[in-house]
């Protein structure tokens, strides 16, 4: 380790003199987090909705009323032609119609079965599937409720509960775990905290070692007795360091500004964070021994920070995905800190429930290391 | 040679996939010299001394150093060598005197020792009013100066410097060349390339690198005396006239003449042996009053230039 603690210090005086480098660690980072924290939002509400209504009784108000106050819809237009009604939805104006027939009330009044038109703009599919689901589920309860109210006319019932009013067969009990008002800060903030770490990382480690080169710096050192050792690690401890510090700044955002309770142990995640953050240095350094210009070492960043985010789970479940994206997902360090990240903050894992991700990231830092350490020679061109 | 040699280059070859950047180079440099490495950009001296600090592998061929073998075991002669690349190569955000600690934390050197060289290195190349100020705000000389100080932070007793001079002005230049002169004197071997003539004169020992190939190597007696400057059958001699670019173009049109380089006012013409001064003046200054000739002897750049149209004949090209 001869001349580590010359690179050290030397590393740290760069990181003083440049302020960008603060910045761009500690700042930007959180920033990135709030903005990209609020703006990525699934949850999808307000879906434009266009009614005609024909029949106009209490009943179909009461069923319109029903779909706006689910906060899927919100009415974007009434109207009162089928030219109009179509018009509203090739438009785009509307995602998604209703037509409530002339004879709706008076079909169920007769205890005939109403029927009702929906119409759904599927081009965007999640948008189409929620409206979808809504309605289905609505309507459902609603033709449900009726059916209660005449069984308890006629003084029958498939069901009753324990004072004696008739209830469904079967009544699902669900319980939302975790994330029990389903927001999706909740399930992407974590996520976010780990891309943006690695972001930053891999950024700053590629970018110390290749400037060095580009300068000459690094010839220059490869002329003196200093170790591979001792020079890398001179290197990339202080970045290890300022890393450790952008995680406490994102996690203390997610906390505060997002909500976002720790549920497990907090030295667990950061144990674990730690062991990301060797990798990801790990990952920086092989960029630099493939990389001969700082534009290179961006690039080569770029291709691993785009699978980082479209596949590692963090946008996508990966369940879903095709043997061979699966695969690629599976070399990812982002794909097993995110398991990390989201057992720890939501569901309150501890290390027995995250083992098998632990060892994926533990061999996945360990092959980067050897790889980037036996690249690395004390040797030009 | 009357003392072993500190470094020794044996058949040294190194190949970058099709080009020879440095073909079969052999030359011994006895300690205490100044060793020129003479030669045209990309011809070689850059790769030979990235070979010799162990920066860089040969293709082909030994160098040993010291006694080291630097193919083999490049770490254990870097404690005893210094190196100044070409382009400036200290960090410019930290100060003179933070590079120069830097790079004796770097070789190692206790707390007390540092601050010794330090102090040395500095009062040698007198940096000790710029000590404080960036390296990147140096000017061209004081960088140069702040380069070398940080190479001999360790006292090496070989120093490698690659174009030193490079795009410096000439009085920083020969500022440089004053200390290189003083650590000469004080036992330190010197191994320097250039592309400049009046800094191989300065040299004690010189080799003469010409497309990948050590044309000619010696010391700087022996490379002014290359029989092959004067080839048998030719003279040399001195032209001063009135127009000395119209007589150039004759010069080169004349069968006569072997070979015309101009120096300032003055041509200087290989001529065969034969051929009279008063014909040489008639031919190349027609009715120039005032133009006179004289016999000269070979200066190292006619040396170079001979060796040169020696190895293009020799058809290495």
């Amino acid at each position: 380790m001869s001349g580590f603690l010359a690179v050290l210090l030397k590393e740290f005086a760069h990181i003083r003199r440049d302020r960008s480098t603060i910045v761009f660690v500690l700042i930007i980072p959180a920033l990135q987090l709030m903005i990209f924290g609020y703006a990525i939002d699934v949850t999808i509400e307000n879906i434009p909705l266009v009614v005609y209504d024909l029949d106009g009784r209490s009943d179909s108000r009461r069923l319109t009323e029903a779909l706006v106050n689910s906060g899927t819809f919100r009415i974007e237009d009434r109207v009162q032609d089928a030219e109009a009604f179509r018009r509203a939805l090739t438009s785009g104006k509307a995602k998604a119609g209703v037509l409530i027939p002339a004879d709706y009330s008076e079909r169920l009044l007769h205890g005939e079965q109403a029927h009702l038109q929906v119409l759904i703009d599927g081009s965007d599919s999640q948008v189409a599937t929620t409206a979808l689901n809504t309605v289905n589920l609505l309507v459902n309860q609603f033709a449900v409720e009726r059916a209660r109210g005449i069984a308890m006319q006629r003084n029958m019932a498939p069901a009753r509960d324990d004072v004696g009013d008739p209830v469904l067969a079967i009544e699902v009990r669900s319980r939302l775990l975790y994330n029990p008002s389903l927001e999706s800060a909740r399930f992407f903030v974590p996520g976010l905290v780990a891309i943006i770490l690695q972001l930053v990382l891999l950024f700053l480690t590629s970018f110390s070692i290749v400037r060095e080169l580009e300068m000459g710096t690094l010839e220059q050192l490869f002329v003196t007795p200093v170790s591979r050792g001792g020079l890398l690690f001179g290197k990339l401890t202080p970045y290890a360091l300022l890393a450790f510090l952008e995680l406490m700044i994102v996690l203390t955002v997610m906390t505060t500004i997002f909500a976002v309770p720790i549920n497990g142990s907090i030295p667990l995640l950061l144990g674990l964070s730690a062991l990301f953050i060797v990798t990801v240095l790990g990952l920086g350094l092989l960029i630099s021994t493939l990389a001969t210009s700082q534009l290179q070492s961006m690039q080569f960043s770029f291709l691993v920070m785009l699978p980082s985010v479209l596949l590692s789970g963090f946008m996508f479940p990966r369940a879903e995905m095709p043997l061979p994206i699966y695969l690629i997902s599976m070399v990812l360090p982002v794909t097993y800190f995110l398991e990390i990240l989201r057992g720890i903050i939501l569901r309150g894992a501890d290390l027995i429930d995250l083992i098998p991700h632990v060892i994926g990231l533990s061999v996945i830092c360990l092959i980067i290391l050897t790889l980037s350490l036996t690249r690395f020679r004390k040797q030009v061109a | 040679m009357n003392a072993a040699p500190v470094i020794l280059a044996d058949g040294l070859t190194r190949r970058f996939g099709d080009f020879v950047a440095v073909r079969d180079v052999s030359f011994e440099v006895p300690r205490g010299s100044i060793f020129g490495l003479l030669g045209p950009n990309g011809s070689g001296k850059s790769t030979i001394i990235r070979m010799l600090c162990g920066v860089l592998r040969a293709s082909a061929g030994r160098a040993t150093v010291l006694g080291v073998d630097v193919g083999q075991d490049p770490e254990r002669v870097k404690h005893r060598i210094g190196y100044m690349s070409q382009q400036f190569s200290l960090y410019p955000d930290l100060t003179a005197s933070e590079n120069l600690s830097f790079y004796g934390r770097i070789y190692g050197l206790d707390p007390e020792r540092r601050r010794d060289r330090e102090q040395a290195v500095t009062d040698l190349t007198q940096l000790a009013p710029f000590r404080e100020r960036l390296a990147g705000h140096l000017s061209g000389g004081w960088k140069q100066r702040l380069a070398l100080a940080c190479a001999l932070i360790h006292e090496p007793e070989i120093l490698f410097l690659d174009e030193p001079t490079a795009g410096i002005d000439p009085v920083a230049r020969r500022e440089l060349w004053d200390l290189l002169f003083e650590l000469a004197a004080g036992g330190v071997t010197l191994l320097v390339t250039t592309h400049y003539m009046d800094e191989a004169e300065r040299c004690s020992h010189v080799g003469y690198l010409y497309l990948s190939r050590l044309a000619a190597v010696g010391t700087l007696e022996e490379m002014r005396n290359w029989p092959g400057v004067t080839p048998t059958g030719t003279r040399r001699i001195e032209l001063t006239c009135r127009a000395p670019t119209e007589a150039l173009a004759r010069a080169r049109r004349d069968e006569r003449v072997v070979e015309v380089t101009l120096f300032g006012t003055a041509l200087h013409l290989l001529v065969h042996e034969g051929v009279a001064d008063e014909a040489v003046r008639a031919a190349l200054a027609p009715g120039d009053a005032s133009a006179a000739t004289r016999s000269i002897t070979a200066t190292l750049e006619d040396v170079f230039v001979g060796l040169s149209r020696a190895e293009r004949e020799a058809g290495h090209e």
